[in-house]
Order: structure tokens, then sequence, then C-alpha cells
């Protein structure tokens, strides 16, 4: 039976040295489903996500994607089910700067032991749906912090991953570009029935999202609902 | 802001109060500049007498208006405590609102936070609707929201805000008792 809930992060904990960046964090994420993780800088936020996405294995406490247990896979296996069921997009681009935009969409599949003419053939559609295609031959040093951000939008999704992982996507981008990043990070896991997971201390940016959870203090607070006077 | 139901909030704390005296801690927490004439202090505790949100004890001997105690009745306090719990409709420049109600909530002793967190669930949800109606409607439509989004990130801002000084607000009030 194929149940609604994609990830579930049970009470985990992580700490850097004397630091508790997570003090017992649930949360679960439905399939489909796009979730916005806020608060304020040094809660948790982006440790939580990290946990989730199988980047930091939690102290304690257990993450679980889909029936699987990530938190006890090896780094290897890790690795795979980033590479495989995870698309990442972070604050900054980070292309490869000396590839182009095209060749960094690309990446994934090719990483991912594609042969190269069907790697460019499916990468080269994804320049196109996020308004690109005239950038394909331009690299990094050579596109706007909007367009580089459209790349890596591109680059997260060329390999059709069940979740998305977005950690302040659009934090260093002025707000109409914001926007149109969002628009397009919306539309495209929409119509690709992408789970998103983004994190973001803008709720201009939380609001496109389905629901919202607060970290503070390294916990998830599950944001309650209420009546309206 | 409503003035009634912040001088029951008022009434709330326990022991019966004067008049003066509500005006009194009325105008040093939530007046903003703008005290609160003695006139509406005294009928409003007379509309709320007649509605039976409070009672007022034997005048006393001395000279003023009126120099009788008030005591909120069971039927206030039910009133008070349900608008505290409730979030307000999330609409541009509601602070003084939210402030009154975070301020009480924390004189009373009640769950502040919690209430903070709810309206922001309560903004957010108003946001996505906004949001929503951007992406998807004309372009006039989109910069009507954009108009009612940027308010409502303000209102947000001052939750969060709030949130992460609460523990201090707490101490001032608890010090202007």
């Amino acid at each position: 039976m194929t149940t609604k809930l994609l990830l579930d992060a049970r009470d985990v904990h992580r700490s850097f040295g004397a630091t508790q960046a997570l003090r017992g964090a649930s949360v679960t994420v439905e399939r489909g489903e796009l979730l916005a993780i806020m608060g304020p800088s040094g809660s948790g936020k982006s440790t939580l996500l990290h946990c989730l996405a199988g980047i930091y294995k939690p102290d304690q406490g257990e993450v679980w994607f889909d029936g699987t247990r990530v938190d006890t896979l090896g780094e290897a296996k890790r690795t795979e089910l980033r590479r495989d069921a995870f698309g990442f997009v972070f604050q900054f681009g980070q292309l490869v700067p000396e590839l182009t935009a095209l060749d960094n969409v690309a990446l994934p599949l090719l990483l991912a032991k594609m042969p190269r003419r069907r790697a460019y053939a499916q990468a080269a559609p994804w320049l196109e749906r996020l308004g690109l295609s005239e950038h394909g031959t331009h690299r990094s040093g050579e596109l706007s912090g909007g367009q580089a951000q459209r790349v890596a939008l591109a680059r997260a999704l060329v390999h059709k991953p069940r979740v998305l992982f977005a950690d302040e996507p659009t934090g260093a981008l002025d707000t109409l570009t914001g926007e149109n990043v969002m628009n397009l990070l919306v539309t495209a896991a929409r119509e690709e029935g992408t789970t998103v997971v983004l994190v973001t201390h803008d709720a201009r940016v939380a609001a496109y999202a389905d629901r919202e959870i607060v970290v503070r203090d390294g916990r998830a607070l599950t944001t309650p609902s209420s009546a309206v006077a | 802001m409503s003035v009634p139901l912040t001088l029951l909030g008022l009434l709330a704390r326990g022991e019966p109060t004067h008049g003066y005296d509500l005006k009194r801690d009325y105008d040093s927490h939530f007046a903003n500049g703008k005290p609160l004439p003695y006139g509406q202090v005294y009928s409003t505790l007379g509309r709320l007498a007649r509605d039976g949100k409070v009672v007022g004890g034997e005048a006393e001997p001395g000279d003023g208006p009126d120099r009788k105690r008030y005591a909120i009745t069971d039927a206030g306090r039910v009133e008070v405590m349900s608008w505290l719990s409730q979030t307000v409709e999330p609409e541009p420049h509601l602070q003084t609102v939210l402030f009154a109600k975070v301020v009480l909530a924390l004189m009373l002793g009640e769950d502040a936070a919690g209430y903070l967190d709810a309206q922001r669930a309560a903004h957010l949800q108003r946001m996505r609707q906004l949001t929503e109606l951007k992406r998807t409607g004309p372009m006039v439509d989109a910069l009507l929201a954009d108009y009612g989004l940027f308010h409502l990130e303000a209102d947000l801002r001052w939750i969060e805000l709030t949130s992460a000084r609460l523990s201090a607000l707490a101490q001032a009030v608890a010090e202007d008792k």
C-alpha cells in the first residue's frame, strides 16, 4: 500500500562541537507536498534540511525516506540516494564555473552514467523551460544571479528527483528576480509531482509552500491552527 | 483596539479596581500617546456592568466622579479569555491589537508565545492565498496582492521580533505591575 508519507524525521538531535543545532526535531513531509521550514538565523532549520536529505547523520533520532531508514545507511548508499532521488538548490547556485550552463544542467545525468548524447538531449529542454535557451553556452561568470539560480534549478530537477531540497534559494536575489525563481520552482515541482522542502527565513517565500513549520532552538514547531476573531 | 476588552483584561488580573487606576494602567501600557478620557472609562465600565461583564461595589466616601471598585464577573472573564485565544483577521495595520493581546496575555500569565505562533500561522495562511492569486491572476490583481503581502510581511516581522523578545517583555510587564 502506498502511504502519503514520504519523509519522516523523528526526534533528531545534531551537534557541532559544543553547539546543539537540533534538540529533538520531528517533521513529516507528504508526497507532492511543498513544505517551508522557517525560523530565525541559527535556529537549526538548515541542519534539519541536511539531516532530511541524508547529508548529515543525526547524533540521535531517525530519518526515513519512503520506508527506508536513511540515517543508518552507509556513506556510499546515502550518496547514491542523494544523487538519484534528491535534487538540491542552495542560496548561491554553486554552478561549476568551468562548465557552460548546459553542461551544468546535464551534469547529474552524466554522473548517473547516462550516455552523453541522451543526457544533453534531456538537459536542453530544461533550459528552455526556465527561459534560458539563449544562455546554454554561457559560463556561470557570464550569467546574472537570477539566471545562475535558474540554471541551478534546472540542474536540480533534470533527473526528475523525488524530493527537491532548497536552502534559501532566493536569499541572494532581489525581490522581483526571487519571485521569478520561486514561480518557476513551484510550477516545475507541481508539473513534475516533485516534493519540495524549502528552507527560508522570508515569509514571502514561505507563502509559496502548502504548509510551514517553524524551527526554534533546535526544535520543530508545527504551526497551530486557530479561530480567527 | 477594543477599549472594553482591554479594560476587562486589566480587571482579569484579579483585584477589584477603581476606574482611576484602570485608566492609569491603560494609559501606561496601551495609550500610545492618546490617554483614555475619564468619561470613556466610566461610560465603558457602565456598559460592561449593564452587560454583566463587571460588577461595581458600593461607592466609597470621597471626592471624584466615581469611587467604586469594579470586579470582573465569570462572564467577563470568559469573554476576555476567548478574545485572547483568537487570532486576528490578518490585514494591514494590526499592530495595536496584536500588541494589546500580547501584553495582556503576559499580564494574565497566559500563553503569549502560543498566541504569536497562532497569529503567525494565520498571517501565513493569508499570504499563501495572496501568493496564489498573484501566481494565477492578472497583473492588476498581482499588484494589489503585493500591497497586502508587504504589509502582512511587516506584521510578521514584528511577530518574529516580539517572539524573540518575549522574556524581556514579560519582565518589563511584571516590573510595571
